[in-house]
């Protein structure tokens, strides 16, 4: 959408709930061998039953909000395209979607309006499509500017691809992340770094250097269960994490999530829904979205049927493809707070937002373990400021375990 | 009167009560494997105890476990009737026996209650190191023996051989030996016959005072306590009162029976009969193992001498996995002791292992055979500890006390001495293996107390602190002789030693299940041994975890496990939530198999795997 086009959806409203908005493409060329994600290799594709589909479930969802938030002032703050690889949706659907979310929902005048991309020519052609499409930020799929590493990832894209689709990228569009994996057998701190300074020599407003790990239900997991090494020695990995965190932050990217490194003001916002408990919905297979049910300390949760197929299907049928919508307990969400919120540098309140002044508190549950509480803290691994809970760096490297410590 | 106890018995008439010179009572003694509880079978087949359709093989074995394992825990009795060639008909009292010496204390009871023994020799094995101990057993129970050649039809059998050995090992004359196979079937009838003919009958008064001895007693589903009785004197009538000399109890007999060897009711037990008799007896531990049973009203005028009481030798800590398994596991005791009461339990608690009891067993089978029954029977996952023997303190202050476990250690300032239990083991093996078995009892403390050869066989005769033998001395010995040698043992006395107890220790936290009583020259090498294997077995964690051996305050051993440093999802957005929460109850799940030790956590299999150490 011409940004023209956007600024008439743009009715700025103060007293409008704030949402975002997930949409899930599941298709890839291929299956990468370390992904978990809900991805499916696509066949022929009938495009205008997904648009159709897509477009009514976005319509669904719009009355769920609604119904659950008991308001229809919605305000849209981000739309994600994730996969799979939605740089292989058609633009049209693209288009599609966010015209039909702009009649449902008012846009935040800075809506940020991200798509996944992987760095092949072929689909970096389409890109400017997305752009007209109304993207306004695009987030690539780099993985390693090694083409070892890319074979060793089976990567379909060369380096060279990946920096040509870099360029193009940062031309087209304002905010350009990308992603890098480390921790792959072998790596040498030295290549990391390498990697680090050349990714963000580009210019890159924000960067995500996951760390590889091996996930059931991938080919590295089978491969691995078969006694291959397929990672970095723990240690090792431990070190080029430091690393990364000094690198970026040097280079003006500081971390301000796990694995998420970014300079002022670039932060994802989309994201950060998910880690400071906010609320989303989405579209398309497998996706889950959350809603907060205003002053009553619970939360639905919806989950959408994972097969494109079984998808389709659902919707063509019951206008949804809703496999599982739950309402939430207090000490789940409380849980989830947490293990969301601590992925954040500058932490969450200790006391969560959700848990409204008029309501009484149900006692225990809704606490930290306060022995270990205090024991990260005494090893400097967690940091109470400001009423404000934290994990420092040293903290956020051994989140899971402290997590398990905290809310067991 | 006759009253059959189960419908599916067949109907026998049994007469009221047999003369003395038609009676002959026998046990059954051998080694494990020598085919004891197969010619015991073959002897109730061929004298009609049961068809062969009933027959399942080695009905006297009836726990699952016995016939698994091949061996017998619980001594029976059968009551065999036999038409002899002289014409006569004989009541023949078959006691099967177990073969292990953990079971001991079975067959000391089997053999009071006879005059004579069949000793049974595998043909081609020859004699073996339990053979030598129940033999003997019986011998000093002035039993007649006769000696059985069993496993006749293997191809491997050299009668002579094994003849010549029963005479120089033994001291049995072999001649007059019974070759049979009990799997055939060859030589039953000779065995039956020199039964009748060479062992002596019993003795006794049908017209004094009740006089009988309370051989066993165990708990029956349907008929309750049952008390295996054997007559001297007098007759043992159902309704009659009886008093037990002992407790002193008083009880109205309900039933008096025989095994044929299913349970079959019978007028009245004279003199030399066995039997059984069913009283209003509320539990087992009420009928005493040993007692003489007399008449209420006509008292007897002296008792039987009764049996040493079985006293637990061999203890450790079972705990279960589960801490909730706990009641279950104090109900499955509670039920096996019933009709075993020969071991002990009490509860215990450890900080490793949570809460659990410390048993006491009369040996290493008896230990396992519990274990695997309560496992089995009981379906319940548990840890149990090193086994730990009955140590003998003597405090500063002259006072003593036993201590079953290394945890309940006083203070070393307030032990003036400490005395372990030493056995007297009998090894057999074949003579390529001497060297091997000599180094392991040398290695083990052992003293040499004899040494000797019959043909290409060694007996050795070691001195061994029982604490060494506890661990896997058996295990070792197996596989330092390919499984040939034969292994018993009997508890010879305590002797005070340079004992001391090692400590091991988790971030400076005693570990309780670990400690053990060592001998002081071999503490150092122990306790590194642990440690070593314990830094392979705790996964590395967050926090550096320090491992140590001590004996006291003085550390001995060292090592440590350093800390992980990254544990966090690389990848978590809206999606990833419920996979990440997944997770986390994963974690909580699996906490409950940890144990927490300061900031660490151990998972209860380390401290399991490093119990079954053993020895190395």
């Amino acid at each position: 959408m011409p940004a023209s086009r956007l600024e008439s959806a743009c009715a700025p409203n103060a007293a409008a709930v704030p949402l975002s908005l997930y949409i899930h493409w599941p298709f890839c060329v291929s299956k990468c061998p370390y992904c978990d994600f809900n991805s499916h290799i696509a066949g022929e594709l009938d495009e205008a039953a997904w648009l159709r589909s897509m477009c009514a479930e976005l319509e669904h969802m719009a009355r769920i909000a609604a119904e659950t938030l008991s308001t229809d002032k919605l305000r849209l703050e981000t739309i994600f395209f994730g996969g799979g690889t939605p740089s292989l949706m058609p633009p049209k659907i693209v288009s599609a979607l966010i015209d039909k979310a702009a009649t449902l929902f008012s846009f935040a005048n800075n809506i940020e309006i991200t798509a996944e991309a992987n760095p092949n020519s072929a689909e970096m052609k389409q890109m400017e499509s997305f752009h007209s499409a109304g993207i306004n930020r695009l987030s690539l799929g780099i993985q390693s500017l090694h083409n070892e590493g890319l074979a060793f990832l089976g990567r379909a894209h060369s380096v060279d691809e990946a920096c040509n689709a870099l360029e193009q990228a940062l031309t087209l569009f304002d905010r350009v992340s990308a992603d890098l994996i480390y921790g792959l057998p072998e790596q040498t701190a030295a290549e990391w770094q390498q990697q680090l300074t050349q990714i963000i020599g580009f210019g890159i407003q924000h960067l995500s250097a996951y760390q590889l790990t091996i996930e059931p239900g991938t080919i590295f997991h089978s491969r691995t269960r078969a006694g291959a090494i397929l990672t970095a020695e723990p240690d090792h990995v431990a070190d080029l994490y430091e690393l990364t965190e000094d690198i970026a932050a040097a280079a003006g990217l500081p971390a301000y999530e796990v694995s998420n490194y970014a300079a002022a003001n670039n932060q994802a916002r989309h994201n950060l829904t998910y880690w400071q408990s906010g609320n989303w919905i989405a579209v398309g297979p497998g996706a889950h979205g959350r809603i907060t049910y205003p002053h009553q300390q619970k939360r639905r949760h919806f989950r959408l049927r994972r097969s494109p197929g079984g998808w389709l299907n659902d919707v063509a049928s019951n206008g949804h493809a809703i496999e599982e919508d739950r309402i939430e307990a207090a000490c789940d969400m409380y849980e989830e707070y947490w293990m969301m919120g601590l992925r954040l540098v500058k932490g969450m309140p200790l006391t969560p937002p959700f848990f409204a002044p008029d309501i009484a508190l149900p006692g225990s549950v809704f606490c930290l373990d306060a022995e270990w509480q205090a024991r990260f803290c005494k090893e400097g691994w967690l940091i109470e400021e400001g009423g404000c809970l934290k994990a420092s760096l040293q903290g956020r490297m051994r989140l899971d375990y402290m997590l398990g410590k905290l809310l067991g | 009167m006759i009253e059959v106890l189960e419908t599916h018995c067949k109907l026998v008439y049994l007469k009221a009560m047999t003369d003395l010179d038609k009676i002959r009572n026998f046990s059954i003694v051998a080694h494990i494997d020598h085919g004891k509880s197969t010619l015991a079978d073959r002897l109730i087949q061929d004298c009609g105890g049961l068809s062969a359709r009933e027959m399942s093989e080695q009905v006297l074995d009836n726990m699952d476990i016995e016939r698994e394992r091949g061996i017998t825990i619980k001594a029976q009795t059968v009551r065999l009737t036999y038409k002899a060639k002289n014409g006569e008909t004989y009541v023949l009292n078959l006691m099967d026996t177990p073969g292990h010496v953990d079971f001991g204390y079975e067959v000391s009871r089997s053999l009071s209650a006879c005059e004579g023994s069949l000793l049974v020799v595998d043909a081609s094995q020859g004699v073996e190191a339990q053979t030598l101990a129940n033999v003997y057993q019986a011998l000093d129970a002035d039993h007649e023996i006769i000696t059985v050649l069993n496993k006749m039809d293997l191809p491997a059998a050299e009668p002579d051989r094994v003849k010549s050995q029963i005479e120089d090992v033994i001291g049995l004359p072999a001649d007059e030996a019974v070759a049979v196979s009990a799997k055939t079937g060859m030589g039953i009838e000779n065995v039956l016959e020199k039964i009748v003919t060479t062992l002596p009958a019993p003795q006794g008064d049908a017209t004094a005072p009740l006089k009988a001895l309370l051989v066993d007693s165990w708990y029956d589903a349907y008929l309750g306590v049952m008390t295996l009785v054997r007559v001297r004197d007098g007759v043992l009538k159902k309704g009659m009162k009886v008093r037990m000399m002992a407790t002193g109890a008083v009880h109205t007999i309900e039933r008096v029976g025989v095994f044929g060897p299913k349970p079959t009711a019978v007028d009245q037990l004279g003199p030399g009969e066995i039997g059984f008799i069913n009283a209003a007896v509320k539990t087992v531990s009420d009928a005493k193992v040993g007692d003489t049973i007399t008449e209420d009203r006509r008292v007897c005028d002296d008792v039987l001498p009764g049996f040493k009481p079985s006293v637990p030798v061999v203890f450790c800590g079972l705990f279960p996995i589960d801490t909730a398994d706990f009641p279950a596991l104090r109900e499955a005791l509670e039920k096996l002791s019933l009709n075993d009461s020969s071991f002990s339990f009490e509860a215990e608690t450890s900080a490793a292992l949570g809460f659990g009891f410390r048993c006491g067993f009369l040996g290493l089978l008896h230990m396992e055979v519990i274990r695997e029954r309560l496992s089995r029977e009981f379906d319940l996952d548990l840890i149990s500890t090193a086994p730990s023997v009955v140590y003998q303190l003597t405090m500063t202050d002259g006072s003593k006390r036993n201590m079953h476990n290394p945890a309940d250690m006083p203070e070393v300032t307030r032990i003036r001495s400490i005395e372990e239990p030493w056995i007297k083991a009998t090894i057999l093996t074949p003579d390529e293996f001497l060297g091997q078995v000599l180094t392991l009892c040398v290695e083990r403390r052992g003293e040499q107390i004899d040494l000797t050869y019959a043909g290409s066989r060694a007996m050795v005769v070691y001195r061994l602190p029982l604490n060494e033998v506890v661990f896997d001395f058996y295990d070792r010995l197996k596989s330092a002789t390919k499984g040939y040698a034969s292994f018993d043992y009997q508890i010879d006395d305590y002797v005070e030693g340079e004992l001391v107890k090692v400590s091991i220790l988790v971030n400076s936290d005693p570990v309780d299940a670990l400690s053990m009583i060592v001998h002081k020259e071999q503490s150092e090498y122990r306790g590194r041994a642990i440690c070593a294997r314990l830094k392979d077995l705790i996964p590395r964690q967050m926090f550096k975890i320090a491992l140590q051996a001590a004996i006291g305050g003085k550390v001995i051993a060292r090592e440590t496990i350093s800390a992980l440093r990254k544990d966090v999802t690389a990848k978590c957005y809206g999606g990833d939530v419920s996979r990440k929460r997944k997770l986390l109850d994963k974690q909580k799940e699996g906490k409950k198999r940890m144990r927490q030790f300061g900031k660490v956590d151990i998972p209860q299999n380390a401290f399991l795997e490093a119990l079954k150490m053993g020895d190395n």
